[in-house]
């Protein structure tokens, strides 16, 4: 019997590959007779395309075809909606007519031998159009309430109004969050390759079987005959979860060309071809006592989202439940413009709401002139007071005690601009995170060898967090095996069926499924051959094993109300005259569980930090309101954090906790809670650095002067 | 991209011969040395040269430091003049600058003679989403006067043009007075760098005062720049890698606490590298005190002009130049 893996710093098992460059990504594999195609997109953003003039494109060196709507294969388009899908209305159909919904919507594909002549030619596709008077400024459009039942987006308890109304301390106060894209490093691709009417597609993705399901209805063939490979991710924080127009568009391009297809997005592209995280306007009203207990929570907030499609976020999830007020009214809302579909991004709705609440929640700690850790601390609830629900479980006093402990937080001065070093102004802040513990039915095989290895399998993703290695530590652990004696593969839809990979539910879902697997195989191993030990079983049985499992959650969402908690604390200096901010250091403390491997939870941790700094002091995407148009649709313009914006301590936290009820492997997730809650500290800690409440991020320099 | 034809011409009288000229979008036949911001353009349809001349190997690389001061080659790289032991040294105002520039990647292949002419990043310049950019089409307007313009200029502007200079390394040899060498078919010329570029005024797709063949072969810096204090303060939304939101180069001269000379210019700012002889004049003679500092520098303010999003900067450009003046007179 070997040591326990599960709980052990185990290094990613991918990594070699990755960083020798031996992992192969999307656009990488390589298929014979490949043509390349590039897309002509629209440069408005609402009205018809007048005129569309290929013939220069057509005669261009090595073009195969010039596929517009007056020429495209007329596609199936059956309904079909994913979970990362809009709930209400209908998803962009390309090429199909001369509508133009959006900037920079596909209106022309161009197929051809290189990718320059797919490109060359693209660019002398003449377009004219007839524009009609488009939506694209934010701050000029009236929310409305989404689609549906209206107590879904409005939901109160108690007397929210006369209560704030008569509160002793009060707040209320507007938070605004521009537009953020995600931009991940690796570029979405789709290499695809039709053989008669079955579809290969070589995918950067976060989910295959959806991948194949949605081209399947897109196309009208049955999901069995779309096969989609994506073995690797290079980040992408939400922006793979849904299948976009791109994959279609390999796909068409494929069938038009008669061969396979590869279709690489530009950096520019990524800011019109996938979604990106909503702008947000959200108003809060806190009412307290002078004790601190809060009396009235008002949370309303609404967001951007397309013309064709109602997206929307948890955006005030949290608020209904994080603290303990018996008058809570929250009201969600969109804004319908000219604008392709936002989508998630990193913590969807938590880490935008949560910004908005613990921004409002330090305004009333200094309203109250109380230490901002005793104001959550006051109000922590005993159960989840808008389900009615005890919690599985709820760490948020350990996280804020263990974080501010670590973090020196006794040696805070209360005041604004009371703490210096040097030149620079100090500011120490906190917000605390909670994300929902998501766990969805799921599916993996276990193979055992007679040699006494194992292949573990299941159609999951791995975009960075560590799912390769995660889910070979469950196997071998599970196993009783080495860990290199386990081989784990994931990213194809001839494997069993994943969950999305989004929303933190991979360890819970597909590790469990793993974990079942690999025990059922074991067990099948260990009582065939009447051995006690796997390896001695395998040998003696000379055949392979294999076991399947399937696991789904029961009713325990019925029972309790499931999600990690976490505490962020983090120290800014403030540079009084030039009104430049860096983060020194950032503490994060989680409740999230079970920790299957600490180094890479760590990374996870870190990495979400960072995103919080790029959340909080750079991040945006500078639409001009006049046409809709990505201005700073660049790495160069479109600030993220660099390693020179990265603090030298960034310290991670898991307090010790276990919970029994969540799933069976007793993990909550947390590649969404790590984000959560580290922009309000950032903010929260600038207010204590300058006096100055900034609630429109990201909080640049100029904000600052 | 546009499909051209890359020549490769054996020396620089060869290359001369093919009237290549830099900066202007109309112009058929353009240089490219290390490349870093024309494939960009390339890539993006910005610039569509039918022909484009290759640099590489024929222009000098050198780096020399003797009694007339620092003379470096065009196709020196921004990594080789930063690490030069020389520059840094007696120079390091133009050290700092580079090494604020870019990232270490982009350094080592980018040229000294491209630097300086690299193009604005003005986001309607470099997106063709737009039609409207008097420097892409000259005519066609400027997109940025009333849109997303808080990366854009707010001295030496015009109702044709506000996109900003990007260069770090242009703005701290302006402030030491280095002039260009310039090698056309007719002959050699010096050019002082702060004459190199011209205001858009109404021609905001004329960028140099460069002839059509006419190439960067040297940049020199009088020796008499050597020796003074000098900080090149760079602000910007993130800690590096960034096209500066506001930069300033100093170099000064003291006497005890008092500045006996000054040199003054700002990046991030100006429609070109912005040299400020009005507050170099008000600096002289002054103590190193804050506030006189600030009533020194709030001349830089003359004629500046925001347009909404970039108002910020007639504000901060101020506070960095007291900042960096401040940080060179305390290199005691």
């Amino acid at each position: 019997m070997t040591a326990a893996l599960i709980g052990k710093s185990v290094s990613r098992v991918d990594g070699r590959l990755k960083v020798t460059g031996a992992a192969t990504y999307a656009a990488e594999f390589e298929v014979p007779n490949l043509a390349h195609a590039a897309v002509v997109r629209s440069i408005v953003a609402n009205g018809r395309i007048a005129s569309i003039d290929t013939a220069e494109a057509e005669r261009a060196p090595g073009v195969i075809a010039v596929v517009t709507h007056r020429n495209a294969p007329r596609l199936a388009y059956q309904p079909h909606k994913g979970l990362p899908d809009a709930a209400v209305g209908e998803r962009l159909h390309v090429l199909q007519d001369d509508r133009v919904n959006h900037q920079g919507q596909p209106i022309a594909l161009v197929l051809a031998e290189t990718l320059e002549q797919a490109v060359y030619a693209a660019e002398v596709v003449r377009v004219t159009y007839r524009n009609e008077a488009a939506a694209t400024d934010v701050a000029g459009v009236d929310p409305v309430l989404p689609t549906g039942k209206p107590a879904e987006w409005e939901i109160r308890r108690g007397e929210p109004d006369s209560a704030f109304e008569q509160a002793e301390f009060r707040v209320d106060q507007t938070y605004v969050i521009p537009r953020e894209n995600h931009n991940p490093i690796e570029m979405f691709a789709t290499i695809a390759a039709w053989e008669g009417d079955s579809l290969t597609l070589w995918d950067k993705t976060q989910w295959v079987h959806n991948v194949a399901e949605e081209i399947a209805a897109v196309f009208g063939i049955a999901a069995e005959n779309v096969r989609v490979i994506s073995p690797f991710v290079g980040g992408a924080f939400g922006s793979g979860l849904r299948c976009w127009p791109h994959v279609t568009l390999a796909a068409l391009g494929a069938r038009v060309a008669g061969r396979p297809v590869k279709l690489v997005l530009s950096r520019r592209e990524m800011y019109y071809g996938v979604g990106y995280r909503p702008h947000t306007v959200q108003r809060v009203a806190l009412g307290a006592s002078r004790d601190g207990q809060l009396q009235a929570i008002r949370h309303e907030g609404h967001q951007e989202t397309s013309t064709y499609e109602e997206f929307t976020e948890a955006l005030l999830s949290a608020t209904r439940f994080l603290h303990a007020c018996p008058n809570v009214h929250t009201r969600h809302r969109i804004a319908p413009m000219n604008v392709h579909t936002p989508t998630y991004m990193r913590a969807p709705g938590e880490a935008s709401g949560m910004y908005a609440l613990e921004s409002a929640m330090d305004e009333l700690a200094v309203a109250l002139d109380m230490d901002p850790v005793e104001l959550r601390l006051r109000n922590e609830p005993d159960k989840d007071e808008f389900k009615d629900l005890p919690f599985s479980s709820r760490s948020t006093r350990e996280c804020y005690r263990a974080a501010a402990e670590r973090f020196g937080w006794a040696q805070r001065t209360a005041a604004p601009r009371s703490m210096r070093d040097g030149r620079s102004l100090i500011g120490w802040g906190m917000a605390s995170a909670t994300y929902p513990m998501n766990y969805a039915p799921a599916s993996a095989m276990a193979r055992l060898l007679p040699d006494g290895t194992a292949e573990v399998m299941s159609a999951a993703s791995d975009m960075g967090p560590g799912t390769w290695t995660s889910m070979t530590q469950v196997a071998a652990d599970t196993l009783g095996l080495p860990i290199e004696r386990v081989k784990f593969t994931l990213g194809d839809t001839n494997l069993p069926r994943a969950p999305i990979h989004g929303g933190s539910m991979t360890m819970a879902s597909v590790g469990s499924a793993v974990q079942a697997a690999c025990r059922k195989a074991r067990d099948e191993a260990l009582g065939g051959a009447g051995a006690n030990d796997l390896e001695e079983a395998m040998k003696l049985l000379g055949q392979a094993i294999e076991a399947t499992a399937d696991v789904a959650p029961g009713d325990e969402t019925k029972r309790f109300s499931m999600h990690a908690f976490g505490a962020v604390f983090v120290e800014v200096a403030v540079d009084p005259d030039l009104g430049e901010t860096r983060v020194r250091r950032i503490v994060g403390a989680y409740g999230a569980g079970r920790v299957v491997n600490p180094k890479i939870a760590r990374s996870q941790c870190i990495g979400g930090m960072i995103g919080g700094i790029g959340m909080a002091l750079m991040e945006h995407s500078a639409v001009d309101p006049r046409n809709g148009r990505v201005t700073n649709a660049n790495l160069a313009e479109y600030a993220v954090p660099v390693h020179a914006d990265a603090p030298p301590v960034m310290d991670v936290i898991f307090v010790d906790e276990h919970d029994p009820h969540v799933n069976p492997l007793g993990v909550k997730g947390l590649g969404e809670i790590a984000l959560v809650g580290v922009a309000p500290a950032i903010a929260n800690a600038i207010f204590h650095a300058t006096g100055k409440r900034v609630r429109e991020l990201p909080i640049t320099p100029d904000k600052l002067l | 991209m546009h499909p051209f034809v890359l020549e490769r011409p054996r020396d620089l009288s060869a290359a001369l011969s093919f009237g290549a000229q830099p900066g202007r979008n109309d112009a058929p036949v353009e240089y490219i040395a290390g490349g870093t911001d024309m494939v960009q353009l390339l890539q993006e349809y910005v610039r569509r040269p039918d022909r484009l001349v290759s640099l590489a190997g024929v222009l000098d690389d050198g780096i020399e430091i003797g009694p007339q001061g620092l003379r470096f080659g065009a196709a020196a790289t921004m990594a080789e003049v930063a690490a030069h032991q020389g520059v840094v040294e007696q120079f390091p105002l133009i050290s700092q600058a580079l090494l604020n520039s870019a990232s270490p990647q982009v350094r080592n292949q980018a040229t000294m003679g491209g630097n300086l002419l690299q193009r604005t990043r003005c986001p309607y310049f470099r997106d063709v989403g737009y039609e409207a950019c008097n420097k892409r089409a000259p005519g066609s307007g400027c997109a940025a006067l009333e849109g997303e313009n808080r990366w854009h200029a707010v001295l030496g502007t015009s109702d044709d043009c506000i996109a900003v200079h990007p260069s770090d390394l242009a703005v701290a040899l302006v402030a030491l007075d280095a002039s260009v060498e310039l090698r056309g078919t007719g002959g050699d010329r010096s050019v002082p760098l702060s004459e190199l570029h011209r205001l858009p005024r109404d021609t905001p797709h004329l960028e140099t005062v460069l002839a059509p063949g006419e190439v960067i072969t040297a940049i020199t810096v009088p020796a008499n720049a050597a020796g003074l204090r000098s900080h090149y303060l760079k602000l910007r939304d993130r800690a590096s890698f960034e096209f500066a939101v506001v930069s300033a180069a100093v170099a000064i001269e003291t006497a005890g606490a008092r500045i006996r000379q000054a040199r003054v210019a700002l990046g991030g700012v100006g429609t070109k590298p912005w040299r400020l002889p009005n507050v170099e004049q008000a600096l002289a003679d002054r103590s190193l005190e804050p506030g006189e500092l600030r009533s020194a520098a709030a001349l830089a303010a003359e004629g500046a002009q925001g347009r909404g999003h970039n108002d910020f900067k007639i504000e901060l450009m101020q506070r960095a130049i007291v900042r960096a003046v401040e940080i060179a007179g305390a290199h005691a």
